[in-house]
């Protein structure tokens, strides 16, 4: 059971990478306005609709190329605290 | 072997395409400004009692066992990076992302949860123009609170039904996905309503958001099974001590 678990779990991780993948890279093909965030489509949308707007944030970091700066770097310190604590996890165990 | 090898190259793998899917900006949390002060306020005070229990929670986790930590660090990562990558759906032409509550739940509980996607959330509104800090409580609700509950019942009652582990996490991270903007059309629906009736409100504001949802809900119930699947290989022993599973109880039952 145990050993079909997990072929199943690789079968999801792999679709999943692949999602990512094929998904992540499609953006650049495309100008930004044809992939709107459901916040721009959604919600403002709607709050607009009914007079209200959305304000610029306390720390607006949405200038130039500020904004991928601050997001690349926010993704590389959560990819190495995920990597990081995913180590620490699976290597106590084989460590024993 | 074979998926041995697999199996090395994998995790890194998904590490790596979170590290590259992390781009700017589509937020889809609810925007500063959007709700009126006395709705927002609102949200802030149903979302303290949960950050109060959860903040307990935590502490109480990390001084009884060691092995709680990583486990928080890994899924405040998760959240975090989660809950800010923007994920294209080709079928509805826009962008939108996971919440990843839903594996945070189960494996460290739900007020566990709730704290971790509290300071996702704040971290995202404070730096990276992603959510607000006036709608952080309406946002703490919606991902924190009622994605973490539904997908931790949901997960809890498949599991006492003896529904297979991975089939029940997936499970749960769908209803995770959904119950969170289900959550986000409500506040956002009574806070934007002005003289207008809710309801009509609400329903359109929910059917807008199914085309994009739909599908994330099912790739966030995708990555929730995986998650917990691969815990269960690696690590059985911390699923039991983080009574995700009973000691020697197989996934099926």
């Amino acid at each position: 059971m145990a050993k079909y678990g997990g072929k199943i779990c690789n079968i999801v991780i792999f679709l999943f990478v692949l999602l990512i993948f094929t998904f992540s890279l499609q953006p650049s093909a495309f100008s930004q306005d044809s992939w709107p965030g459901v916040d721009e489509s959604v919600v403002e949308k709607y709050a607009k609709e009914h007079g209200r707007e959305a304000s610029k944030p306390l720390i607006n970091t949405d200038q130039g190329d500020l904004l991928l700066f601050v997001f690349l770097a926010a993704g590389a310190m959560g990819g190495f605290i995920a990597g990081y604590s995913w180590r620490m996890l699976t290597e106590r165990k084989s460590g024993k | 072997m074979k998926f041995r090898k697999f199996n090395a190259i994998v995790p890194p793998a998904v590490m790596l395409c979170w590290l590259m899917s992390v781009t700017p900006a589509y937020a889809m949390h609810i925007s500063e400004g959007i709700l009126p002060f006395n709705w927002a306020l609102l949200w802030f005070i149903i979302a303290f009692p949960f950050m109060a229990v959860g903040l307990r929670r935590v502490k109480q986790m990390a001084s009884v066992d060691l092995s709680a930590k990583p486990l928080m660090g890994l899924m405040a990562a998760v959240v975090f990076i989660i809950s800010c990558m923007p994920i294209p759906v080709p079928t509805a032409g826009t962008c939108s992302h996971p919440c990843g509550t839903g594996i945070a739940a189960i494996l460290v509980g739900p007020f566990a949860s709730v704290v971790i996607a509290g300071v996702a959330l704040l971290i995202q509104a404070l730096f990276l123009a992603h959510g607000g800090l006036s709608t952080w409580g309406a946002n703490v609700v919606s991902m924190g609170v009622v994605g973490s509950f539904a997908g931790y019942f949901a997960f809890r009652g498949l599991r006492l039904l003896r529904v297979n582990l991975v089939v029940a996490a997936f499970a749960a991270g769908i209803l995770a996905d959904w119950a969170t903007y289900l959550a986000t059309s409500v506040e956002l629906a009574s806070g934007i309503r002005g003289d207008s009736p809710f309801l009509p409100l609400f329903w359109k504001i929910l059917v807008a958001f199914i085309p994009t949802q739909l599908p994330l809900g099912i790739l966030e119930g995708a990555i929730t099974a995986g998650m917990v699947g691969l815990l269960y290989r690696k690590r059985p022993d911390l699923l039991v001590k983080m009574k995700v599973i009973k000691e020697g109880v197989k996934t099926n039952g």
